[in-house]
């Protein structure tokens, strides 16, 4: 029995018109799906496009082109009534920067129930305030959290009240975008540790955003590495490890440190230059390697890659 | 090691006896409450919220207990200077200073209090839907405010006038012309830059409409931006009215405001000085009290007070 | 043998901040070495202390820290007659820290290049800037030494850089931009406060292996603050651990990555995923750093602490001296002779015996 992907992105352009001569392509035409329960890491340095894919899938802007399939629906283009409801509902999204995330002036519960608030999900102010405590606990809080402001916790306890905002829709999918990159080491490792502890519980699936690659393997099944607004490579998290074959993935994989003196001391980094590599992202397009493992090449450039794969990192 | 005085269960685990996965936040600490603290502890806007009281209630209970009235003409007790029974002497037509000065007062009280309402009901909400809708509607509305703008107020006055008579109405019309536009600005760059923030992001991802977002979730934020911004027009706006009396398009005969004082006491000053000094120093008192508050709120309610 | 000469030495230093909430007592007692020609590593994660640290020992506290107490001497030659001179650094006047010290003498990189580089000036002209004001050089010796530096930080184009502005640049070069203003007056002591944080991880390591080349270049002694422990093990040869503003172990960085002795470090260690982290769950150290502005009692480390001591809740611990090494010092009670031997958690201990092998090629 095959299983549908719970999202389905084929095609994403998102371009953003500066002026009459200069257009910012910061998404040119990415597709992948990720399967429900599923953590697919998505990385990328800045201005890779990643956190645009991102927010473009969630509809806080308004594709280029493209299609966007969640949960069967089509969420690209206009949407009707339903989709809204289903993409409002059913996907959300934490963000990067804990100081920002929470709206300053409200109480913690007020803040966790918006979602129930909007959508008016609760048939009695009581249920909706135990939903809140429900989420408060899960997430490794207590219930007097809830009426206190965001001003009197650590930026890693307010990431975890926007995982508890998240996740009181009961959501599908979420949306992580950097959600720990702002957080110090330490508590970076709680947070991950609780939203692999929630997917278990929930079997919920996760787009995993973010710079840090060790952290992305760790976290993710599958991984897709985005460059200059392409898909240059996607694989489950094994075989981006052991077999890269793009350049720039290689390139990648080699830049990552390793908290191990002996060997950051005398590690040297693969330099890896778009202009200069002779690529053209434009004319390439995915081929296969294995069900799952995909890079974006033209013909010559993937014989190429094929003949360089077992090349030392 | 010599200084430690050690127990025999020192080097014991503490172990169950704590609970380390327990997370702890700081106490409660309501933002209003520091605010108030921080406004009351600054000499100068406590002063300036005095002084306003003062006003205030002279003004409201001069003209009612006075035996005087401020629009009876006695010219056997014109230009008295300030004394026992006149405490800021008499004008012209022996009309009784002290009670037409609190009575121009009322006058530039309700004119603050109307520069206010216009304020916060066209002003912020213009600059509100400007700023949050962005793209055409933004560039509508601020072309449309620019054009407002770039007339000038005597000329709407003056037009006015043709049709109206001069009155305080005649005169809050013409305030309202372009007493919001300032204020609008003011919103508009404020909720420019609270627009992206990922708080708002999140409500927008979470489905809310956009009038949720932008009173539940933008206009809470940048309220106190809004309130300082308040108090510092209106001396402005008192100033206004107080200069339109000056130059003669302001109320009428028996009126009196402080800017009607101020131009009666000015044909005497060279001989009855304290007929023009002593209006002056009241409008002047009365625009420093509201200046002196609204830097001691800016104090109070700064946002990078936001942090822990 | 060559013998190290010290540099900096910082004893027994205490700074408090000033806030609404009250007194907060940043740094409580902190004690630091550098050496010529080395380079430390202040690691710690946010509220620790180590960026507050360095600000003292450049001049440039906020306006409401003070130093309540302690020493930062400072060692150097003077530029002109060679003589040794020492100054204690906190008895300085602002005018003199001024005038000698800041950007002459030691000169800081700091994290973000974005907002370090004053974006209505030219490249050329904030790299000249500080020569000609310390120095009094003239524009067109300012104008040689500067395309100099750009060369120096691996910037090609030189000349034509100096004309450009802030903003034509991408993050990797302002950085080396950044670097290139703090060696413009040859100072002899490098602060980098995270300068690889903000830049993308391809960059990072370029940065890093420029500063160390220009280190051996130029005999620069550096002071690296991070909580990137990848950053530590790549250019660090001594490493300082921070908590709640004090150091709480300090060692060669063979010592503190092979041989961590704090259950701080344990968990800094533990929490990073290397590439062949596969359990279930990272080790994390649960709960969050001390609010500062509450007394510290006993030590500060212990309500997160799984092997805390009874001692440990009523008297902070000193540091004791791991036996066998004369740079390997740890704050803990669990070095005292009569406390229980704790081992490090199996995970960590089966890690660093990967990582020793690894090295070996």
């Amino acid at each position: 029995m095959e299983q549908q992907p719970i999202l389905s992105v084929k095609d994403l352009k998102q371009h953003f018109r500066i002026n009459r001569k200069f257009t910012v392509k910061a998404v040119d035409g990415i597709s992948f799906d990720i399967m429900p329960g599923e953590t697919y890491g998505l990385v990328g340095e800045s201005g890779s496009g990643k956190s645009t894919t991102g927010r473009s899938i969630i509809r806080l802007y308004k594709p280029t082109s493209g299609s966007i399939v969640f949960n069967g629906t089509e969420i690209g283009g206009k949407m009707s009534q339903k989709a809204i409801k289903e993409l409002r509902t059913n996907m959300q999204m934490i963000f990067q920067d804990p100081m920002a995330c929470l709206n300053p002036r409200k109480k913690v519960l007020d803040i966790i129930a918006e979602g129930l608030d909007i959508h008016k999900a609760y048939s009695s102010v009581e249920e909706r305030n135990e939903k809140v405590y429900q989420m408060l606990e899960l997430v490794g809080l207590s219930r007097e959290h809830a009426s206190r402001y965001p001003h009197q916790f650590s930026g890693g306890q307010r990431q975890r009240i926007g995982i508890a905002r998240a996740l009181i829709m009961n959501p599908d999918l979420i949306i992580a975008d950097e959600a720990i990159s702002a957080l110090d080491v330490s508590i970076q490792a709680q947070v991950v540790n609780l939203m692999k502890k929630i997917q278990k519980e929930t079997n919920i699936a996760y787009l995993f955003i973010a710079h840090d690659l060790s952290m992305v393997k760790y976290i993710s099944d599958r991984i897709g590495v985005l460059h200059l607004g392409h898909l240059v490579e996607t694989g489950t998290a094994e075989e981006i490890f052991t077999n890269p074959l793009h350049p720039y993935t290689k390139s990648l994989l080699s830049a990552i440190p390793h908290p191990n003196p002996k060997v950051e001391k005398t590690r040297t980094s693969l330099t890896y230059n778009y202009e200069e590599s002779g690529l053209d992202y434009n004319a390439g397009t995915q081929h296969k390697i294995t069900d799952t493992h995909y890079v974006l090449a033209t013909e010559e450039e993937f014989k190429s890659f094929i003949e360089h794969q077992h090349d030392a990192i | 090691m010599d200084k430690f005085e050690f127990l025999p269960d020192d080097f014991e685990f503490v172990g169950e006896k704590q609970d380390i996965t327990k997370d702890v936040v700081a106490p409660a600490k309501p933002f209003w409450k520091d605010a108030l603290g921080r406004f009351f502890k600054n000499k100068g806007s406590v002063i300036g919220l005095v002084i306003i009281a003062i006003y205030v209630i002279l003004a409201i209970i001069v003209p009612i207990i006075s035996q005087w009235n401020y629009a009876e003409i006695n010219t056997s007790l014109s230009n008295i200077s300030p004394n026992g029974t006149h405490i800021f002497g008499t004008d012209n037509y022996g009309r009784d200073i002290f009670v037409r000065l609190w009575r121009g007062t009322r006058v530039s009280l309700f004119i603050a209090v109307v520069a206010v309402v216009i304020d916060v009901f066209v002003g912020v909400t213009y600059g509100m839907i400007s700023g949050y809708f962005g793209g055409k509607v933004d560039n509508i509305l601020q072309r449309f405010q620019e054009i407002v703008n770039s007339i000038p107020t005597l000329v709407v006055l003056t037009l006015l006038l043709t049709v109206m008579k001069p009155s305080l109405t005649t005169i809050i019309i013409a305030l309202a012309f372009t007493e919001w536009i300032p204020m609008s600005r003011i919103t508009r760059a404020q909720v420019l830059k609270i627009k992206e923030d990922e708080f708002v992001l999140a409500s927008r991802t979470l489905g809310a409409s956009s009038f949720f977002i932008i009173f539940k979730e933008i206009l809470p934020n940048i309220v106190n931006q809004l309130i300082i911004m308040c108090m510092m027009t209106i001396p402005n706006a008192i100033f206004y009215e107080a200069y339109l009396s000056f130059v003669g398009l302001g109320l009428p005969i028996p009126e009196a405001s402080l800017g009607t004082l101020v131009n009666d006491g000015s044909k005497f000053f060279l001989v009855y000085a304290y007929q023009m000094i002593i209006p002056s120093i009241a409008l002047a008192l009365l625009m420093l009290s509201f200046n002196l508050v609204a830097d001691g709120l800016r104090d109070a309610l700064d946002p990078t007070m936001k942090e822990m | 043998m060559e013998e190290r000469e010290r540099i900096l030495k910082v004893r027994n230093l205490n700074i408090s901040f000033k806030t609404d909430s009250g007194k907060v007592n940043a740094i409580r007692g902190v004690n630091l070495d550098l050496y010529k020609g080395e380079t430390i590593a202040i690691v710690g994660e946010s509220g620790s202390g180590k960026s507050v640290t360095t600000k003292a020992i450049m001049g440039i506290l906020a306006n409401n820290g003070t130093i309540d107490s302690g020493s930062i001497e400072y060692v150097w030659y003077d530029e002109y007659t060679g003589e040794r001179q020492e100054r204690d650094i906190v008895q300085l006047s602002e005018r003199e820290m001024q005038k000698d010290i800041r950007g002459r003498k030691i000169a800081m990189v700091f994290q973000d290049p974005m907002t370090s580089l004053n974006p209505t000036m030219t490249i050329g002209k904030q790299i000249m800037e500080p020569m000609i004001y310390h120095y009094h050089r003239t524009k067109e010796e300012a104008y040689a030494k500067a395309v100099e530096l750009l060369q120096l930080v691996g910037i090609t184009d030189a000349e034509k850089r100096m004309k450009n502005y802030p903003h034509q640049l991408s993050g990797g070069m302002r950085q080396r931009i950044v670097i290139a203003i703090a060696l413009s007056c040859d100072p002899y002591v490098l602060i980098c406060d995270e300068p690889t944080t903000a830049l993308d991880v391809t960059i990072q390591a370029k940065i890093l292996e420029l500063i160390q080349d220009i280190q051996k270049k130029k005999e620069l002694s550096v002071i690296y603050i991070t909580h990137d422990l990848g950053v530590v093990a790549k250019v660090a040869d001594f490493v300082n651990v921070m908590y709640a503003g004090k150091i709480i172990e300090t060692g060669t960085i063979d010592e503190i990555f092979y041989d961590p002795r704090h259950p701080y470090t344990w968990g800094l260690l533990s929490s990073m995923p290397d590439l062949d982290t596969d359990d279930d769950e990272l080790y994390t150290i649960p709960g969050t750093p001390p609010n500062l502005a509450h007394e510290v009692k006993g030590d500060a480390f212990a309500p997160r602490n799984q092997y805390a001591l009874n001692i440990d809740l009523r008297e902070e611990p000193p540091m004791f001296d791991v036996p066998g090494s004369n740079s390997h010092k740890v704050a803990s009670w669990l070095m005292h002779e009569k406390a229980p031997k704790v081992e490090m958690p199996e995970s960590l201990k089966k890690r660093i015996e990967k990582m020793k092998k690894e090295g070996v090629k």
